[in-house]
C-alpha cells in the first residue's frame, strides 16, 4: 500500500476500501466462550483472531467440565464496539462453540489472574520486595538466600502494578496465567 | 442398527446412507482401501477427475444446481493441498460441500511421513468446520455430522481427514439417525416483532426496493416462490447480487437486473437512493455498497440473513432479522396480509416513474460492429437461441462473467453457477462438468475468457471420458480483460503481463481431447457456429474470437458512490487520470 502511495482513507485505486469505516473508540471487552474440548478447538479460536486481525491481549483455556467435555476459553480482547459485536458473532458461528458471554456487558463480574515473580536480590532490596509482597498479599512460593518467587493473584491491574514495583527490586522473571473470570452472582 | 465394518467400507455405506449418488476424485496411496470399496459397489458412482482442484469445482457445480451437497474424495499430502481453492471458493459462496481426505497412518502423524500434510490445519480456515477421525468407531457419526454442518445454517464445504489404518481397523457402524448433531442447529425463525416493524415501514415507504442474495437460493427453490409472491402482491422494485440472479425471474415485472460495481444502472441508482432496503440474503459485499460512507444514505435498512455474524459486519441495519429467508419471506407475508396489504401507492407509482427515468439511460448499450463479434453480442445472441431450452450457465471469471450476467436472462434459482467471493479462475470448466453430471439431459454452458479456462483445461478429459456434453463458449479477447481493463482506467493504460501469448488452437486442442471443437470470429456466422456448439453430440469448445480492447460497463470504480458509476468509454475520462497518479 505504502509503495503505491495511497494514503489511508484514499480508496479510488483499490479493490477496496481503505477508508476505516468504524472510527469508533477501541474497549476492552472480556468474553467467555464455552466450547466442545475437541481437538483443535483452541486452534480454531486463535486462527479466527489471527485471521480477521482482531486482537487478543490475554486468553486461558481450560477443560471446566471433564464428563461432557466443555472447556472455557478466557478472552480479553480490545476493538470498536462493532468489532466486538463481530468477534462474538464470529465465534458463535464456530461449530464447536457452544455460548459467548461478553462478560464486560452482561454486569458485574469478577476477573483474576494468578502471576509467578522471581526476585533476585540481597539486603535492603530483599527486605523491601518481601514487605511489598506482604501488602500485595503475594505468596512465598520459594526462596533462597538471593531470591523469592512470589505467588499472586488478583485483577490485571493488580499484577501490573506488584510488577511496577518488584522492577527496581530485582525481579527477573514472570509467568502470568492470563484472565479467568466469571459474572457476579446468581 | 450397528454393524461392525472396515472404515473403508464405513466410509461408503455412510455416503449410501447421505443418499449420494455420485463421488468426485482422485485416488492415492492414502485413500486405496476407500477406492477398494466404491470398486465393489454400483450404487456410487465416481467421476475421475485430472486435478483435485477440478473435483471440488465440479462438486459446486453440483451442488449449486441440485441444491444437495457435493461429495469429493482425495488423497493425503498434494491431493488434499489442490483441494484448497475450491474448499475457499466453496467457503466464500456458501456452497455445501463435503471432503474426504486420506492421511498417512495416526502412528506416522507428525512424523513427516510420505505424503503427510497437516490437511486439517491447512483447512482449516476454508472450511466450515473440519474433522481427523482418530477412531474407526467414530468415523460413520462424523461423516454424517459432516453432511449435517455442510448442509444447515449457512452452507459451507467440510473436510474430513481419514488416516489409512482407520480406514483398514474395524468398528461399529451407525446409521445417519444415531449420529448426534444436536448442538449444531442454526435458527431458522425470524424474530416476529422485527419482522412486523419492517411490515410497517413496507407500509409507507415511498422508495422501497429489494436487494436479495445467494441466501435465497442457498434457502432453495421454496424461498424464490416466496420471493416472486412477496414482489409481486408490494408491486416494490427487486435487484440482486450476482450470486442471487434466478431467485427473481428475469423477465419478472418487477425487475432492475444485476446491482453492483458491474451492475445495472437503474438498481444501483435505485440502491443509491431508495429509503427502504430490505436485504433477504446478501451480504453487502464490497462490490455491492462501493463507498461505505456513501452507501444508500437516506434509507432505512433491513438485513435478513440465516448467519448472524453477516449482520452488522460491513453495514450498519436498522432492522436486523436472524433466520432463514424462506421462513422469513413467509411471515412477511403473513403479518403484511394480516394487516390489509397495504403499500404506499402514490409513493411507489412516483417511485418506479423514477426508475423508468433511468432505465432510458439504456445502460448496457453498446457500439455493435459487423466486423468483428462484441462479447456482449455474443452473449445476446447465445441467450436468444438457448433461453428457451432446459439451460444451466457455469462461468469462469473476468469481464466475460460480467457480461453473461447482464446479458443472460434467469428465470429460475440454480440454474446460474459462478464463482463470486474468491472470484476463481478456472471455476467454469469444471463446475459445467459437474452440473452436466446432475442433469445429464440439459444444455449445460460454460461463458469462458481463454485464459481462465486454461487454468483447468485439463478436466476437458474428464467431460470426455464421462460423456458430459458440456459447451465451452470462449470469448476470446486474447487478453485477461479484466485486468487490462483496470490497466487501462486505473494504471495509465500500462498493460502490465495482461496479454494472453501463445494460445493454443482451441479446435486443435478439442481434437487433441476428442471433442468437437471450432472457431468462430465472423459476426455473421455467430449464429451458425452457436447452433453447431448446442446440436453437437458431446463436449464442445466454441472458439469465439471477439473484440480484444471492450470494456465492460457500466463500471463503479472501487471506493465510488453508486451515483458515480462509469456509463462507457467517454465517461472514463477522469478515471485515467486519476490511475495514473497512482504510479508516479
Ligand atoms: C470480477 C468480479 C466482479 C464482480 N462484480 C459484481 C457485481 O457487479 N455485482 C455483484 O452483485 N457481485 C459482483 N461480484 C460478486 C461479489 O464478489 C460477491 O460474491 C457477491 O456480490 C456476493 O453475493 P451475496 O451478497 O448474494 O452473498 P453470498 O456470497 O451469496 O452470501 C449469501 C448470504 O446469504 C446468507 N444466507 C445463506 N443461506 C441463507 C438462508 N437460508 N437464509 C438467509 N440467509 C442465508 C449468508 O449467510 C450470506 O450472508 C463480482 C465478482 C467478481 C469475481
Ligand atoms: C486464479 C486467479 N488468478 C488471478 C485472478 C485475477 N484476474 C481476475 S480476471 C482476470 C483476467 C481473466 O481473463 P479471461 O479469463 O481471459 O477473461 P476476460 O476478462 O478477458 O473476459 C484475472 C487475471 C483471478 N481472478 N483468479
Amino acid at each position: 500500500m505504502s509503495a503505491l502511495k495511497i494514503k489511508r482513507g484514499a480508496s479510488s485505486h483499490s479493490a477496496y476500501d481503505l477508508r476505516d469505516p468504524h472510527a469508533e473508540l477501541n474497549e476492552t471487552h472480556t468474553l467467555a466462550v464455552l466450547v466442545d474440548n475437541e481437538a483443535g478447538v483452541l486452534a480454531r479460536v486463535i486462527g479466527l483472531f489471527s485471521g480477521r486481525g482482531y486482537n487478543i491481549e490475554s486468553l486461558t483455556v481450560a477443560e471446566v467440565d471433564h464428563q461432557g467435555h466443555r472447556s472455557r476459553i478466557t478472552i480479553v480482547t480490545r476493538g470498536t464496539p462493532s468489532v466486538i459485536e463481530q468477534i462474538k458473532a464470529q465465534l458463535g458461528r464456530l461449530v464447536p462453540v457452544h455460548d459467548v458471554h461478553d462478560l464486560t456487558v452482561e454486569g458485574p463480574a469478577v476477573e483474576r489472574e494468578l502471576a509467578l515473580f522471581k526476585v533476585v536480590g540481597t539486603g535492603e532490596k530483599r527486605i523491601e520486595a518481601l514487605r511489598l509482597a506482604e501488602i500485595f498479599r503475594a505468596n512465598v512460593v520459594d526462596s533462597t538466600l538471593q531470591s523469592f518467587v512470589f505467588e499472586i493473584t488478583g485483577t490485571p491491574d493488580k499484577i501490573d502494578a506488584f510488577a511496577d514495583l518488584m522492577r527496581p527490586l530485582g525481579l527477573t522473571d514472570v509467568a502470568r496465567t492470563g484472565v479467568a473470570a466469571l459474572s457476579r452472582g446468581a | 442398527m450397528s454393524r461392525q465394518m472396515t472404515g473403508a467400507k464405513m466410509v461408503v455405506q455412510a455416503l449410501k446412507d447421505q443418499g449420494v449418488e455420485v463421488v468426485f476424485g482422485y485416488p492415492g496411496g492414502a485413500v486405496l482401501p476407500i477406492y477398494d470399496e466404491l470398486f465393489q459397489q454400483n450404487d456410487i458412482r465416481h467421476i475421475l477427475v485430472r486435478h483435485e482442484q477440478g473435483a471440488v469445482h465440479m462438486a459446486e457445480g453440483y451442488a449449486r444446481s441440485t441444491g444437495k451437497p457435493g461429495v469429493v474424495l482425495v488423497t493425503s499430502g498434494p491431493g488434499a493441498t489442490n483441494a484448497v481453492t475450491g474448499l475457499t471458493d466453496a467457503l466464500m459462496d456458501s456452497i455445501p460441500i463435503v471432503v474426504l481426505s486420506g492421511q498417512v497412518p495416526t502412528f506416522m502423524i507428525g512424523t513427516d511421513g510420505f505424503q503427510e500434510a497437516d490437511t486439517v490445519g491447512i483447512t482449516r480456515p476454508c472450511t466450515k468446520h473440519n474433522w481427523l477421525v482418530k477412531d474407526t468407531d467414530r468415523l460413520a457419526e462424523t461423516i454424517h455430522q459432516a453432511f449435517h454442518v455442510a448442509t444447515k445454517g449457512r452452507p459451507g464445504p467440510v473436510l474430513i481427514d481419514i488416516p489409512k489404518d482407520v480406514q483398514f481397523a474395524s468398528g461399529t457402524y451407525v446409521p445417519p439417525k444415531a449420529a448426534r448433531t444436536d448442538h449444531y442447529q442454526p435458527r431458522v425463525k425470524g424474530d416476529i416483532e422485527a419482522i412486523t416493524r419492517l411490515v410497517e415501514l413496507m407500509e409507507t415507504a415511498e422508495r422501497p426496493i429489494f436487494y436479495t442474495g445467494g441466501g435465497v437460493i442457498n434457502s432453495g427453490p421454496a424461498a424464490s416462490q416466496l420471493l416472486r409472491e412477496l414482489v409481486d402482491a408490494t408491486g416494490f422494485p427487486i435487484t440482486s447480487t450476482l450470486m442471487g440472479l434466478g431467485a427473481y425471474p428475469a423477465s419478472g415485472k418487477h425487475w432492475l437486473g444485476m446491482l453492483g460495481m458491474h451492475g445495472l444502472y437503474e438498481a444501483n441508482m435505485a440502491m443509491h437512493d431508495c429509503d427502504l432496503m430490505i436485504n433477504l440474503g446478501a451480504r453487502f459485499d464490497d462490490r455491492i455498497t462501493g463507498r461505505i460512507a456513501d452507501f444508500s444514505p437516506h434509507s432505512k435498512k433491513a438485513h435478513v440473513d440465516i448467519d448472524p455474524s453477516s449482520i452488522n459486519k460491513v453495514i450498519h441495519v436498522d432492522i436486523p432479522i436472524v433466520g432463514d429467508v424462506g421462513h422469513v419471506i413467509e411471515d412477511i407475508l403473513k403479518v403484511w396480509k394480516a394487516r390489509g396489504r397495504k403499500v404506499n401507492h402514490e409513493g411507489l407509482a412516483r417511485w418506479w416513474a423514477q426508475i423508468e427515468e433511468w432505465k432510458k439511460v439504456n445502460c448496457l448499450s453498446y457500439k455493435p460492429s459487423d466486423k468483428i463479434i462484441k462479447p456482449q453480442y455474443a452473449l445476446q445472441r447465445l441467450e436468444a437461441l438457448t433461453k428457451d431450452r432446459d439451460r444451466y450457465i457455469t462461468t469462469e471469471v473476468g469481464q466475460h462473467q460480467m457480461w453473461a450476467a447482464q446479458f443472460l436472462g434467469f428465470e429460475a434459482p440454480n440454474r446460474w453457477m459462478t464463482s463470486g467471493g474468491l472470484g476463481t479462475m478456472g471455476y467454469g470448466l469444471p463446475a459445467s462438468i459437474g452440473v452436466q453430471i446432475a442433469h445429464p439431459e440439459a444444455l449445460v454452458i460454460n461463458v469462458a475468457g481463454e485464459a481462465s479456462w486454461l487454468m483447468n483445461m485439463q478436466e476437458m478429459g474428464t467431460a470426455v471420458q464421462f460423456r458430459a456434453p458440456v459447451k465451452q463458449f470462449i470469448l476470446n479477447n486474447e487478453r485477461l480483460g479484466m485486468v487490462r481493463q483496470w490497466q487501462q482506467l486505473l494504471h495509465g493504460e500500462r498493460y502490465s503481463q495482461s496479454w494472453s501469448e501463445a494460445l493454443p488452437d482451441f479446435v486443435k486442442l478439442a481434437e487433441a481431447f476428442g471433442c468437437g471443437g471450432a472457431k468462430v470470429d465472423n459476426p455473421a456466422d455467430l449464429d451458425d457456429a452457436i447452433r453447431m456448439m448446442i446440436d453437437y453430440d458431446g463436449p464442445f469448445i466454441l472458439d469465439v474470437l471477439v473484440e480484444k480492447h471492450e470494456n465492460c460497463f457500466p463500471m463503479i470504480p472501487s471506493g465510488k458512490p453508486h451515483n458515480e458509476m462509469l456509463l462507457g468509454d467517454a465517461s472514463t475520462e477522469g478515471a485515467i487520470q486519476a490511475g495514473g497518479a497512482v504510479l508516479v
